[in-house]
């Protein structure tokens, strides 16, 4: 999967030292091109690409820049992330400078935080079924 | 946001303060009662809370993170012994057999497997990458991909 971020070295702070993502591959590809995966700790076979916006074949300007616009103000929410205590999750991630835009909370599908990476998308965080 | 009230809030910060410590200093040879007594629980309360939250003792925690740290290491081609004792191991044997039964392989059959990929991701990068992607940069097969500079 893929997850469009603002800036892929601000990105790889989040993701590997905040959350604790294992790096897949990262790979330079050119001038201002870069190839960047990273996996759950927990699931090293599930890649998640950290995709930079940037103008070329697949942005025009202007799309590049809608797109930033629209990541920056928290458009997309790009998916389910579950841990083996949310409790104890949500401290460690707001210790670590996570911003939450809801604490956990019991809702009726489940106990669930949401928490926006650095770019500004959003992501469930909930708790393993025990 | 407003504040949390939930249970026993003070116990999650606690066992998760003990956590961050482990992972801040790893490195050092550390006394897990020394934790257990900071975070004010008795030795056997802060190891069952601490399994219960992280499905590992602190022990066995540790061990985890001096694994991990380790391949790291290894990926920027430090010296096995090195890398041991970087990470807070005091005996390269040990470390061996630890890291071997972590992981399936020696600390050295992962350094040289590490060597080879980062060798392969140079030489034959689009092999790391759906062709999709590399479609949509102009990087595919048949275009002149092997003439960009890398």
């Amino acid at each position: 999967m893929s997850i469009f971020v603002l800036d892929q070295d601000n990105a790889y702070e989040f993701y590997v030292n905040k959350l604790g993502f294992k790096v897949h591959t990262d790979a330079p590809m050119g001038p201002g091109a870069r190839w960047l995966t990273v996996c759950p700790p927990e699931q090293p076979d599930l890649e998640i690409a950290l995709m930079a916006i940037n103008e070329g074949m697949m942005f025009t300007k202007e799309s590049a820049h809608a797109m930033r616009d629209l990541v920056s103000k928290g458009t997309f929410g790009f998916g389910v992330f579950e841990c083996n205590d949310l409790l104890a999750t949500y401290e460690e991630l707001k210790a670590k400078g996570v911003e939450f835009k809801k604490a956990p909370t019991q809702e009726f599908y489940g106990f669930e935080a949401l928490f926006t990476d650095d770019s500004g998308n959003w992501f469930s965080l909930g708790q393993k079924a025990k | 946001m407003q504040g949390e009230v939930y249970p026993k809030v003070y116990l999650y910060r606690r066992i998760v303060k003990a956590k961050l410590f482990i992972d801040e200093n790893f490195a050092e040879n550390i006394d897990l009662d020394n934790i257990a007594d900071t975070a004010f629980f008795s030795k056997f309360h802060f190891i069952r809370l601490f399994k219960k939250t992280y499905t590992k003792t602190p022990h066995q925690y540790l061990t985890s993170v001096r694994i991990e740290r380790s391949k790291l290491l290894l990926q920027e081609d430090i010296p096995v012994a090195e890398v041991c004792y970087a990470v807070g191991f005091d005996s390269v044997s040990s470390f061996t057999g630890l890291f071997k039964r972590t992981t399936g392989i020696t600390p050295s059959a992962y350094q040289q497997e590490r060597q080879r990929i980062r060798q392969e991701i140079k030489s034959a990068p689009l092999k790391y990458i759906p062709n999709c992607f590399a479609e949509s940069h102009g990087w595919a097969k048949k275009s002149n991909f092997q003439e960009a500079e890398i």
